[in-house]
């Protein structure tokens, strides 16, 4: 016994890491996927831009979660489901919305508070829904998107659908109990979820490593049995094959996963933060790994697309933003008048 | 309920009665908890309906009470009508976030988008020696998060009735089950029947005052009700069957009818659902037929305690209100 010590399970590290080869899988995708990609992400890009942009000229009455560095994600993630398959999402979810097809000049209507907005002015930036196209909406608490996720897949399996469903959370989220206890029951229960967690590196300010002592949040995914992977979330087709692994595990019955997507947010976490907690350098150091610039590049690189088609691309998602935000601004205003009939369903 | 045949049950098997016959002729209700399976949940609320409906609808969890709430939330929003059962309304804590963050606040906050049909049923109340954590009485937590509807019903007959109509309500419903209700017995037919929500039920006429009740207390105030007759007090217990919505019509025709009027209830004083009647009541028609102030009477504002005699003294008992109503009786004339 002598070499006994006080056992410190070895933080998982790079056996939790995958990486993928983005650029063959590039020549394997159909064409109008990787455009679409390319344009979602510029849509989620502009449209925060643009939301920013209305905020500084007051027209929003709240706050803003902006996810401006975080793209690759969300779209690459919801790339990869079938048009009815289901997401969940969480207060930085612009690009999670987007993705899932929604309306953008609906959704900014949203944004700016407007009757014609996704859930008529009522939600707000931080409760998006739109529940026709699969969109199960954004919460305001961090992690109250998850054990509602159970319910959904929960749904999925009790009536043998083959639909799949994506519940996205943050890092800060994993912390919390209701992270606990939902994948715990999902992992039970094997139901058709996949864990998304954006890792964007800070809890509003704090790192995530002054409050867990492991290195990737993947490493989790092991107390509740089932598989865990951490990836670079800045690349969208890294994030495309392996949410898409996982999710053809999920249709198959196979059970939940947890995939950490590794990404940084360039923004604050709200309007009120004054990056205090983090230097100029880190930021610059991560918008150097900005995931459009990088699809981009990728896409060029692989003669993909030649770099008119992918400005191409980029100009006509500005002009899609451009056009929803001016729509958006003249949309009506709701009307206090039997606000209070609207909380009971008839 | 003219000719349909009834016959004597208890409270307990009225609830488990009307998951079961909604189970039977609706696919999408299920019941949802902990222990609700072989064990036939902790007070037996649900047992044998594992023998008939299996495990994917008795669907026993583990003791995960804010996962169990928002797997609800979620499958509510898929069209599905789950029950869930928390094992006592104390417990409801861990499931606040769920209950009152999202559930009640979905529709709304997505502009009518969903609805949340779901049935949260929890035992409630004192008088079984269970001590702080597991006697309170919440409702009225649950009355202040707007998008929940709360029903707390006294008799097998309306436990059976509302928790049918719960179960059909396209919203979050909290169905409140006070312990000391569950052996008590009644008429109930056997054949499905519902009973709208907001329709208060005069329990007992009365000319001299008016009980204002619900749950447990209701049970109380009629015991009292045969005490006060004797001494020619004849009081009219009022018994509200669902706190949201509130059947204010029947409340207040009491009041105006009596003039003197007692709340009663086991929540704490302070804070509880009494006082809003009060204002109700002080604030409309009924105030010129008052013929004494409003009175209440109501929990202690203290945990609940262990020992027998404390826990008695903590809540309204039946002499209590029968002391209560005799001095109300009396003031003013």
């Amino acid at each position: 016994m002598e070499n006994a010590s006080i056992a410190v399970p070895p933080s998982g590290g790079g056996a939790f890491l995958r990486t993928v080869d983005s650029a063959s899988l590039s020549h394997q995708l159909p064409h109008e996927k990787l455009a679409w990609m390319l344009r979602k992400m510029c849509e989620t890009r502009y449209f925060e831009e643009k939301a920013e942009e209305l905020y500084t000229r007051g027209l929003v009455h709240g706050t803003m979660h902006l996810s401006i560095g975080m793209e690759a994600s969300p779209i690459g993630s919801i790339g990869a489901l079938e048009p009815d398959d289901l997401i969940i999402h969480h207060h930085r979810g612009h690009g999670h919305t987007i993705a899932k097809g929604a309306d953008i000049a609906i959704m900014m209507g949203e944004f700016l508070g407007k009757e014609p907005g996704y859930c008529r002015g009522r939600g707000g930036s931080m409760h998006i829904a739109d529940m026709q196209g699969g969109n199960f909406g954004a919460t305001g608490i961090v992690g109250g998107g998850i054990p509602i996720a159970v319910g959904i897949g929960l749904a999925l399996h009790m009536r043998r659908s083959s639909q799949v469903l994506l519940s996205f959370f943050g890092d800060g989220t994993t912390n919390e109990g209701a992270f606990h206890e939902a994948l715990n029951l999902a992992s039970i229960w094997k139901l058709p979820i996949v864990f998304i967690c954006d890792n964007n590196k800070y809890g509003m300010s704090m790192d995530v490593h002054q409050v867990m002592n492991i290195e990737y949040i993947s490493e989790r995914a092991a107390s509740y049995g089932i598989p865990g992977v951490s990836i670079d979330g800045n690349d969208v087709l890294t994030v495309y094959q392996v949410i898409g692994e996982a999710i053809a595990r999920a249709r198959a019955g196979e059970g939940p996963m947890l995939v950490e997507n590794l990404t940084y947010r360039w923004r604050g976490h709200s309007k009120s933060d004054r990056n205090l907690y983090r230097t100029q350098e880190e930021i610059a150091e991560w918008m150097e790994r900005c995931p459009i610039k990088r699809f981009k590049q990728l896409l060029v690189t692989e003669h993909i697309m030649d770099e008119v088609e992918v400005e191409d691309i980029d100009l006509q998602a500005k002009e899609t933003i451009d056009q929803s935000a001016e729509e958006a601004v003249l949309m009506p205003e709701p009307s206090p008048e039997n606000m209070e009939d609207e909380v009971y369903a008839p | 309920m003219s000719d349909q045949k009834t016959r004597e049950i208890t409270y307990l098997e009225a609830v488990r009665e009307a998951m079961v016959q909604e189970m039977r002729s609706d696919p999408d209700v299920f019941l949802m908890g902990e222990d609700i399976g072989v064990y036939g949940g902790a007070f037996g609320v649900s047992q044998g309906m594992l023998d008939e409906f299996g495990p994917e609808r008795i669907r026993e969890t583990p003791i995960s009470e804010e996962a169990i709430a928002g797997a609800a939330t979620g499958a509510a929003m898929m069209g599905m009508r789950p029950i869930i059962e928390i094992m006592f309304m104390d417990f409801l804590t861990l499931a606040m976030d769920q209950l009152a963050n999202q559930a009640a606040k979905i529709r709304f906050m997505f502009g009518g988008q969903t609805s949340v049909p779901l049935v949260c049923r929890a035992p409630a109340g004192s008088g079984t020696g269970a001590a702080a954590q597991h006697c309170q009485s919440l409702e009225a937590w649950l009355v202040h998060a707007p998008g929940i509807k709360v029903v707390a019903p006294s008799t097998p007959y309306d436990a059976k009735g509302l928790l049918v109509t719960s179960i059909r309500d396209n919203n979050p419903v909290f169905f409140m089950e006070h312990k000391l209700l569950y052996r008590t017995k009644g008429q109930v037919p056997e054949d499905l029947y519902s009973i709208p929500f907001g329709q208060a039920e005069v329990k007992r006429p009365g000319r001299d005052l008016t009980v204002i009740a619900y749950s447990n207390m209701v049970v109380r105030a009629l015991e009292a009700a045969e005490i006060l007759a004797v001494e020619n007090i004849e009081i009219e217990v009022v018994d509200l069957r669902t706190l949201k919505p509130l059947d204010e019509a029947t409340l207040i025709a009491s009041v105006c009818k009596t003039g003197r009027v007692l709340i009663v209830h086991e929540a704490p004083l302070t804070g509880g659902f009494g006082g809003e009647l009060a204002a109700l009541i002080a604030g409309g028609e009924a105030f010129d037929f008052l013929d004494a102030p409003i009175r209440r009477l109501a929990g202690l504002d203290i945990p609940i305690p262990y020992n027998r005699t404390l826990e008695r003294a903590t809540v309204p008992q039946v002499e209590d209100i029968v002391a209560a109503a005799r001095i109300l009786a009396k003031e003013g004339k």
